[in-house]
């Protein structure tokens, strides 16, 4: 039985469709597929769509079409079951990842908080498979779930003017890849070589909202040869 | 030299802006374009372009261009003094420009956001589909790298020798003086989770523009209204929505909003009347009314067709003196 799902007004050519209170793996997976569901109905009446931890919303083109034939649009996305292997959305993404003191000055801090030895911290990081819930903040900052809860952690007191980009950090039970230098209040944990975000490329970004993500350990050479920078 | 107006000092804030970048949400883009849509197709429209076509939002003014082409400018929105050639030129109609012509702007009168479009828009490298400069995002502009416009940008367009000289109609032209607007609201997103007493707090008082007003968004100053949510779950916000933080102060999102956030929001604002919103100084005054979705939808179908509809008011020449002249002849 699937969760109760709302529909609301956002705005004059905005709805808001909830899929429940609280981020999971099927919700989000429900969210990507009710998205390009959306896509293929609404079709050049679709002006844009925001996926997020347990909602989409949906921007039409109000001189082409209203919130009844939207709204409609959005209950049949909603009825059609999901199709596991049409499903684009579900790819899984591994990012490399170089856990250490240098490139995560969190981490000793991190693990000494959660009384845990960093080799444990770099683990448990690893061992999930993670979400892509949501994209927002900055182009390209993925917002992945959920973090195993040993190692999360609040965010920083006291924000940093300047992380780099390719910051892997933690904040409560979320983790996520910087994808510029920007301010930021994160748990910083390890820097990973792949781009988040080039906006010459097409797709500009490895992942998008529903996607899978693991990460995985490779050492300074490695990240260094795959184009990172200390 | 390639064709174009060349920036001699790009003024407080000058961006170039097409209509927006829209699909790209989804990887956390915002969209960007014009503060104020009406003052921006007015200008294009002056110029015989498309409404989108990629035109100059210059915020207080100050900017000043030579002309390196013979083409056509049109300047609309906030009330500056424009000159070309040190002669005074009026705004909201379009003039011939010739190679080595000086248009300079001085810092605005009333309102806060001009527009200069020239004819067949700036020939700039569209990002993500959009010549929209969005700072934050280090985004589209002349080098897509998000930047302001800078001393020396040369900005690209073609020649265009104006035929006819195009005025927009008085009634047609918005009117800055009073540094106040009144904005139509669509209830919606948490509506619920703010109380009666709240709501008709917000919608029977008068708020005022701070000084924290940008192209993120509008943050105003006034009694303040309460949900009975902390924060929510981060969700996409469109254009227009109006976010509560927990100090009870509401904040306008605008063209360069986040594309997710975490406050609970009551509804959005009436496209139509962001411009007028985009408009004001800090200190002017804000009254919000609530309308249907429905109304909204009309309004909306009514503008475009009252747009469409004007008629722009051809001139018989390009020089004032001359059309005294001619009105002294009838007079005659």
């Amino acid at each position: 039985m699937a969760p109760q799902r709302t529909i609301s007004i956002a705005g004059e050519n905005a709805l808001i469709v909830y899929f429940g209170d609280t981020p999971s793996e099927a919700i989000a997976a429900e969210i990507a597929a009710t998205a390009s569901q959306l896509r293929i109905i609404l079709d050049d009446t679709l002006v844009d769509l925001v996926p997020s931890y347990a909602s989409l919303l949906v921007i039409y083109d109000p001189f082409k079409t209203d919130h009844h034939a939207v709204r409609k649009a959005i209950r049949k996305a909603l009825n059609t079951p999901i199709d596991p292997d049409s499903n684009q959305s579900a790819s899984l993404v591994t990012l490399p990842v170089y856990y250490s003191i240098e490139s995560g000055p969190d981490l000793q801090s991190l693990a000494d908080n959660a009384g845990l030895t960093i080799e444990d911290v770099i683990t448990i990081h690893q061992q999930s498979e993670y979400r892509v819930y949501a994209i927002g903040f900055a182009p390209g900052f993925a917002y992945l779930g959920e973090l195993d809860p040993r190692i999360a952690a609040p965010r920083l007191a006291t924000p940093r003017q300047k992380v780099p980009r390719g910051a892997v950090a933690i904040a409560d039970r979320q983790t996520a890849v910087y994808p510029a230098e920007s301010p930021g209040g994160w748990n910083l944990i390890g820097l990973c070589p792949q781009l988040m975000f080039d906006p010459s490329l097409e797709p500009s970004m490895p992942v998008q909202v529903g996607d899978r993500v693991r990460f995985k350990a490779i050492d300074r050479e490695t990240y260094l040869d795959m184009g990172g920078l200390l | 030299m390639s064709s174009g107006l060349k920036v001699l000092q790009p003024g407080i804030f000058s961006l170039i802006e097409d209509a927006g970048r829209f699909g790209h949400h989804g990887i956390g883009l915002t969209s960007g374009g014009p503060m104020d849509p009406q003052a921006f197709q007015w200008a294009n429209r002056l110029c015989g372009n498309p409404l989108s076509a990629a035109a100059i939002e210059i915020t207080v003014g100050g900017l000043i261009l030579e002309a390196t082409v013979d083409t056509t400018i049109a300047i609309t929105g906030a009330t500056v003094p424009f000159s070309i050639n040190r002669q005074t030129r009026e705004l909201w109609q379009s003039h011939p420009l010739k190679v080595g012509d000086r248009i300079e702007l001085g810092f605005a009168l009333s309102g806060s956001r001009s527009y200069l479009a020239v004819a067949g828009g700036f020939t700039i490298k569209p990002i993500f589909n959009s010549a929209a400069t969005v700072t934050r995002e280090a985004l589209g502009g002349l080098h897509c790298d998000g930047t302001a416009l800078q001393a020396g940008d040369l900005l690209p367009c073609s020649v265009n020798p104006a035929r006819q000289q195009l005025r927009v109609p008085e009634n047609q032209r918005p009117d800055y003086a009073d540094n106040s607007a009144l904005l139509r609201v669509i209830l919606g997103y948490q509506q619920q989770a703010f109380s009666t007493v709240s709501q008709q707090r917000f919608f029977s008082s008068e708020y005022r523009v701070t000084e924290s007003s940008d192209r993120m968004g509008f943050r105003l100053k006034g009694p303040a209204i309460q949900s009975t949510l902390d924060g929510i779950l981060s969700e996409g916000i469109c254009l227009g929505a109006i976010q509560v933080p927990a100090d009870g102060q509401p904040i306008i999102l605008l063209n360069d909003r986040q594309t997710i956030g975490g406050y609970p929001k009551l509804g959005s604002v009436l496209s139509l009347d962001l411009g007028k919103l985009a408009q004001l100084l800090p200190g002017g005054s804000v009254r919000f009314e609530a309308i249907s979705i429905e109304q909204a939808h009309n309004a909306l179908l009514l503008s475009q067709q009252r747009f469409n509809d004007a008629v722009l008011e051809t001139l018989t020449t390009d020089f004032d003196d001359d059309e005294k002249d001619e009105k002294g002849e009838e007079g005659g």
